[in-house]
């Protein structure tokens, strides 16, 4: 994929990540094959030969906002991870192949504002080519806080360089980090609407057809209380559950709906195929469910991106947000 | 038993055969079969897209290969999602959106080698449904309608299959229940204008069966016939042997379609020995096991020697993964935890019987298909003396030598 920007980032974000396995000079890292262990060397030369243009940093990622962390262990984290960046800016310096790849730095620190905000100032001493916002993942309960925390912390970085967050991917928060001056995220919601069987169908047009808009709202509220009860039963071997901003083509009311997945989407599964097909392909277990799915789901995403970036050009964030919200269950 | 003599055949059946070439040493012919959704270049590979899906390709990719027929599945789709569904999907082709041609089996063939609980009688064939235990009766007459249902263009008439491993007095029985079984199809279809019902020929390994049941079969004016009950657990000998009588014995002008074959080496001998269709789910479920075939033999690219080879499958192949990506690649994949190396290995392995199946037609045409045969065993054994001695045989019948 010569034209696209190569991003290499240390944890698949769809995979579990046990804690415990990082020391004052390696982090490890799952796969495949099973664990292993980088220390800084090792990190880099691995970063030699695979040459992305921007490489997340090592870095110490278990101090999260997902639990209560003691301020020692959120030192300890934003301690670890600027050795890590120093020491691989210097292994960066020595080496030819990776003077064209960047670093980006990550900001740790847990949910403790005092250390968030030294990682972030410390970071961004360094000469690093953006910033990854770490472990701001976590629970409705803690939403209010995060926020504000993400706040903080962006509000410390420079202008002019990329800010990077992962673990967030979902349309609501998306926007709120948006909000929060954060530019790019991982695209593992799809991935995993897909895995589960889901199509993603939520509306990002914040400037529609008014009649248009009273027959999405009934469709819409339908769709929310069927899901409201169908969250109950059992899900898939998909780690997370279903949401509102999806439809779950296995369910039997697709059967016979002719329509494709999104009425007016590009995609080749849109312009293509039927919900009936793709139901009948999920309940015969097909190959085929789970590559046209995905087709959809990407270009249904990057289409709510690209309302994004048009509604902060003309200045109509909070209505595309208003809209993503009513769709939020 | 008797055949109580009805043929009830079609008042006239299109003819849907034309030759464009033939070997004038072996059988060999190279045609076009007009079908309502197009054209097909014969000899032709059919690959198998059982529940109207060609496993996990779109049906742009398979276009993109230069794929115009397909075989589905009855007995599949009768079950999930069934004919009343499909029918208002606008047939198969608009439920799978398939623009080109599509051939279904009858479901006989199934019903037989996956249900357990199956029974056959004059009727037809009782089974227990494996998704709700529900007990069905698919007879000739349901098949076909399921088949209108369908709307392929290519139909099978239900057959009463045989292993062709068995012996005895079930196997007349059998061959002489599906000449009566094609009388019924015949009468039961309802769209013969646009739908063109094929007769099998059975008779297992007995060369007398065979006989009886293509002279009776023959005298039904149907647009194409296929030689079922073979590829089984059949020595490869007595194979090439019942083709060979059967091609001998169906009309010129109309297509043959051997049923189940699709190994290279069994395709290059069956075309030589008069044969223009072929289906099977080899290439296709290799692939799902790793396995990329090549014109010496095959892949395994799950193993350890491809891991740093970074050359494409085949060099001379022009199909997208080979176009794309590398052995190496695809090994890594292999062993990946992501479905991602079945795509590539399909795309590719339907690719290889499509262009072989070109390369033998070229070959016809521009006639010189003998030397085409010596140089394809050359590149599979090694040598062409080295082929397998069933393989000699059956192309010396037909007067191609290979030494």
């Amino acid at each position: 994929m010569p034209e696209s920007l190569l991003y290499c980032s240390l944890h698949d974000p769809v995979s579990p990540c046990p804690a415990g396995y990082v020391t004052n000079k390696s982090v490890s890292v799952w796969g495949v094959g099973g664990r292993v262990e980088m220390t800084a060397s090792k990190f880099m030369a691995i970063q030699q030969a695979l040459q992305p243009d921007w490489f997340q940093c090592l870095s110490d990622g278990e101090a999260t906002c997902d639990e209560a962390t003691s301020i020692k262990r959120a030192r300890k984290s934003v301690d670890r991870s600027l050795l890590f960046l120093d020491n691989c800016l210097k292994l960066q310096e020595e080496s030819e192949v990776l003077q064209k790849s960047m670093i980006i730095g990550v900001i740790e620190g847990g949910d403790v504002m005092e250390e968030r905000l030294r990682s972030a100032r410390e970071t961004a001493k360094r000469p690093v080519g953006g910033f990854l916002l770490d472990g701001f993942q976590g629970t409705p309960t803690t939403l209010e806080t995060r926020l504000h925390l993400l706040s903080s912390v962006t509000a410390e970085l420079p202008e002019h360089k990329p800010r990077l967050i992962c673990g967030v991917s979902q349309p609501d928060e998306v926007l709120e980090c948006i909000e929060r001056g954060v530019d790019l995220f991982e695209s593992f919601f799809p991935y995993q609407a897909t895995e589960r069987g889901c199509a993603l169908t939520f509306s990002f047009d914040y400037q529609p057809i008014p009649e248009e808009t009273l027959l999405q709202q009934n469709g819409t509220q339908e769709e929310v209380n069927y899901v409201d009860q169908t969250k109950k039963s059992k899900t898939t071997s998909c780690n997370q559950e279903m949401t509102s901003f999806e439809i779950n083509l296995k369910e039997k009311k697709y059967q016979e709906d002719f329509d494709p997945l999104v009425r007016g989407c590009r995609c080749y599964c849109c312009k293509n195929h039927t919900r009936a097909y793709l139901h009948h392909l999920l309940v015969t277990n097909e190959l085929l469910a789970g590559v046209l799915l995905m087709m959809h789901n990407f270009e249904h995403y990057f289409g709510f991106f690209q309302a994004i970036r048009e509604a902060l050009k003309s200045d109509r964030l909070a209505q595309l947000k208003e809209l993503i919200h009513r769709q939020a269950s | 038993m008797a055949v109580v003599a009805s043929p009830t055949s079609l008042e006239s059946a299109p003819r849907i055969m034309k030759l464009v070439a033939e070997c004038s040493r072996s059988r060999a012919r190279a045609g076009e079969l007009r079908l309502p959704h197009g054209p097909v270049a014969t000899p032709v590979f059919m690959p198998v897209g059982t529940q109207a899906t060609m496993k996990g390709i779109t049906a742009e990719q398979l276009d993109a290969l230069g794929c115009r027929i397909c075989l589905g599945n009855t007995y599949h789709l009768g079950l999930r999602p069934g004919p009343e569904l499909i029918q208002k999907a606008r047939g198969l082709h608009g439920f799978m959106n398939w623009p080109h041609n599509l051939l279904t089996d009858s479901g006989g063939f199934q019903m037989v080698s996956l249900v357990s609980l199956s029974e056959v009688t004059e009727e037809g064939v009782r089974f227990r449904s494996p998704y709700d235990g529900d007990e069905t009766l698919l007879s000739p007459e349901r098949s076909v309608e399921i088949q209108n249902a369908l709307g392929s263009d290519i139909i099978m008439q239900l057959d009463d299959v045989v292993s062709s491993t068995v012996t005895g007095p079930r196997v007349e029985e059998a061959m002489y229940r599906s000449i009566r079984w094609l009388d019924r199809c015949i009468a039961a279809h309802q769209r013969p204008d646009k739908q063109n019902l094929f007769a099998i020929i059975q008779g297992g390994l007995d060369a007398d069966l065979r006989a009886t049941c293509l002279e009776e079969m023959t005298k039904r004016d149907v647009p194409g016939f296929a030689i079922g009950g073979l590829s089984g657990g059949e020595s490869k000998g007595q194979f090439w042997r019942m083709v060979a009588l059967s091609t001998s014995r169906l009309p010129k002008d109309k297509p043959r379609y051997l049923m189940g074959v699709g190994y290279a080496t069994d395709l290059v001998v069956c075309v030589a020995l008069g044969c223009d269709m072929f289906d099977c789910v080899f290439p296709t479920r290799t692939a799902r096991f790793g396995s990329a075939l090549v014109p010496t033999g095959n892949l395994q690219l799950k193993k350890k020697q491809y891991e740093k080879d970074f050359r494409p499958i085949d060099p001379e192949c022009a199909c997208p993964t080979c176009q794309k990506h590398s052995r190496a690649f695809l090994h890594t994949l292999l062993h990946s935890d992501n479905t991602a190396a079945l795509h590539h290995l399909t795309v590719h392995n339907i690719a290889y019987q499509l262009r072989l199946m070109s390369a033998v037609r070229a070959s016809i045409v521009e006639k010189r298909f003998p030397d085409f045969v010596r140089d394809f065993m050359g590149t599979m054994y090694g040598d062409p003396t080295l082929c397998p001695s069933w393989a000699t045989e059956a192309l010396a019948s037909v007067g191609i030598t290979l030494g």
